[in-house]
């Protein structure tokens, strides 16, 4: 019998603690695909964020740190400089890497760091138990804005990707979405991609992945994978914002 | 070959640093500290290291995680209010036991304060300054050659016990040039391995650095693990300089540049027949409590000198349990105490008390 469907070999033999629907075990298998393909596992380094993917290192088996709330591109900076030979990403959320460390991000990135960042953006902080994020859509109801955001009093939504693009120090940003298999394959490729930009060392790249959280959205998962589609890709477009030049 | 150089106390510091190995600084601006960075953006590409300029202390502290995280000999620099924006980081690396050198040059404070040497951080650098239950190991310099010196043994306490070490020197300690003899450079493939380092996981099992431990009594054990660590640093690790204290009637309690000043007061006061000397504390973590506790009996009194409004004396008073009274001398903002005043304070409890010999 041929085998056909593996766990990827940089994951550890372990289910995740994520609620049901929820898309940082997607992401995480991603990540996993990743390494083993181009083969460098045995030189990868992540780094942790503080959120529900804390825990990311329970299931990628590669040397990792944890780093204090959105401050995991600076510890990425600091291991990239010591050893600029090996491959170092950071998996932040969107109250890790937009709101707390938008100034750790916009720095590494503008320094053109040379490291890979995946951004998981859900529109809500989902471990302290689905609070408004600086990615919560205008009119969506979180825990702390009950009447639905609104732009007057809360401001926007950030745009993760469109700000970082115009930096000289980003060469390969990208935006990903969860909504379907055929865009979940087209993730792989961004992801793929900017270990690659980070491997040939051509500057700072970071894929943004729109991902579900039916528990503090209140819905079902098939549900929250259409509300994914539907209202995010809505405000935040998928695509790729910047390649990056080539030797 | 060492060599003596006169030297501003601020390049001491960035100069000791690459003697004892260490290849990597991360920073922000801040005076009275800038020396320091400005020396190493030069010095280190000098021998093959990085010197890396931080967007912000938050992120400086945090790159300083990465790297010592990676193995590296690493140096951070700051000021009062630097310091207090690091303190997450420096939490974070006390917990995750990551050894690494943090320069502390003094300036007044509260709030953005001035930037005149003071010494009032004394309770952030010696009750930890994070949240949670941590010491770093904190050296205190009252000349340049002490600063080198004790520069190259931080990194040396911070590899042994993997933990943030902080040499608090003042702003005078800073700005001031002496001359210093300079040790020659470690030979860098002498220093031990660290096999918990983030180097890339191949051909053993992956390593980790992490501070969430989400059980209690995971997280209590670990509380006890690091406290076994700093006990094991108060016995072994305690510095302190006895001047002139065999036969002292009084003492006189200061570090760093208050303990200069010190000495002087000394000298004029034993020139007038009085016994008087100075404990002088080098390590401020940890604290040589029996030391003055040693010296209760014979003390008619203790002036505890610092350049901060009362934080030295805590440390004084719990030492010697009320055996001996203790008095202050304060002074902030930039403002030394001078020997006079010292002389004087010491000269008043000698004639209240009778006690002149």
């Amino acid at each position: 019998m041929k085998l056909v469907f593996s766990r990827p070999k940089s994951m550890f033999d372990r289910q995740t603690h994520y609620c049901p629907g929820c898309g940082h075990g997607i992401v995480h298998r991603i990540i996993g695909e990743v390494i083993d393909e181009l083969d460098i596992r045995e030189r990868t380094v992540g780094v942790a964020p503080v959120g529900c993917a804390v825990l990311i290192y329970d299931y990628i088996n590669c040397d990792m740190y944890e780093a204090a709330h959105g401050r995991a591109p600076a510890v990425a900076t600091g291991c990239k400089r010591v050893h600029p030979d090996l491959i170092v990403f950071t998996y932040q959320g969107d109250g890790d890497l937009a709101s707390i460390g938008i100034s750790e991000i916009i720095h590494a990135a503008n320094r053109g760091e040379k490291i890979t960042t995946i951004f998981i953006n859900n529109a809500v902080y989902g471990m302290t138990g689905g609070q408004m994020a600086p990615t919560t859509l205008p009119g969506q109801r979180t825990t702390t804005s009950p009447s639905g955001r609104t732009p007057d009093k809360e401001g926007y939504p950030i745009k993760i990707c469109e700000m970082l693009s115009i930096l000289d120090g980003s060469a390969y940003i990208a935006r990903g979405s969860l909504a379907s298999p055929q865009k979940i394959l087209q993730v792989k490729r961004y992801i793929k991609k900017a270990f690659e930009t980070q491997i040939k060392g051509l500057g700072f790249s970071l894929v943004e992945v729109l991902s579900m959280c039916p528990t503090n959205w209140g819905l079902p998962p098939a549900k929250a994978q259409k509300w994914v589609e539907e209202r995010m890709e809505a405000l935040y477009p998928i695509g790729e914002f910047k390649m990056p030049k080539e030797g | 070959m060492a060599e003596k150089l006169l030297m501003k106390g601020n390049e001491v510091l960035a100069e000791a640093a690459v003697r004892a190995g260490c290849r990597y600084f991360f920073g922000y601006p801040i005076t009275p500290q800038n020396e320091i960075p400005e020396y190493m953006s030069w010095r280190l590409p000098e021998v093959g290291g990085v010197y890396l300029q931080a967007e912000s202390e938050v992120a400086a502290i945090n790159m300083v995680f990465g790297a010592a995280g990676a193995g590296a000999r690493v140096l951070i620099s700051s000021s009062g209010p630097g310091i207090s924006l690091m303190q997450e980081g420096i939490s974070y690396i006390a917990a995750a036991e990551l050894p690494c050198v943090i320069i502390n040059v003094s300036r007044g404070g509260p709030g953005l304060g001035g930037i005149l040497p003071a010494q009032s951080d004394y309770f952030q650098a010696t009750r930890g300054g994070g949240h949670g239950d941590y010491h770093l190991i904190v050296l205190a310099p009252h000349t340049l050659q002490e600063a080198f010196d004790l520069t190259v043994l931080a990194f040396d306490l911070a590899d042994k016990y993997r933990n943030p070490v902080m040499i608090y020197a003042d702003g005078f300690i800073g700005q001031m040039m002496e001359p210093v003899e300079l040790r020659d450079p470690i030979d860098l493939s002498t220093l031990p391995p660290k096999p918990w380092a983030i180097t890339g996981a191949k051909g053993r099992e992956r390593n980790l650095i992490k501070t969430l431990y989400l059980e209690g009594d995971k997280l209590e054990a670990h509380n006890f693990r690091l406290k076994r660590k700093y006990d094991e640093i108060v016995r072994n690790e305690v510095r302190y300089e006895l001047y002139m204290m065999d036969d002292a009637d009084f003492a006189i309690a200061a570090y760093g540049t208050s303990a200069r000043i010190a000495k002087t007061a000394v000298k004029v006061l034993r020139d007038k027949g009085i016994k008087v000397g100075v404990i002088r504390p080098i390590t401020l973590f940890p604290f040589p409590y029996s030391v003055y506790e040693s010296f209760a009996n014979q003390l008619k009194y203790i002036l505890v000198v610092e350049m901060s409004m009362g934080q030295l004396i805590y440390d004084v008073e719990y030492s010697v349990k009320g055996k001996v009274p203790v008095g202050l001398l304060p002074h902030a903002g930039g403002i030394a105490p001078t020997h006079e005043e010292i002389v004087s304070r010491i000269l008043e409890r000698v004639e209240s008390r009778g006690d002149q010999r």
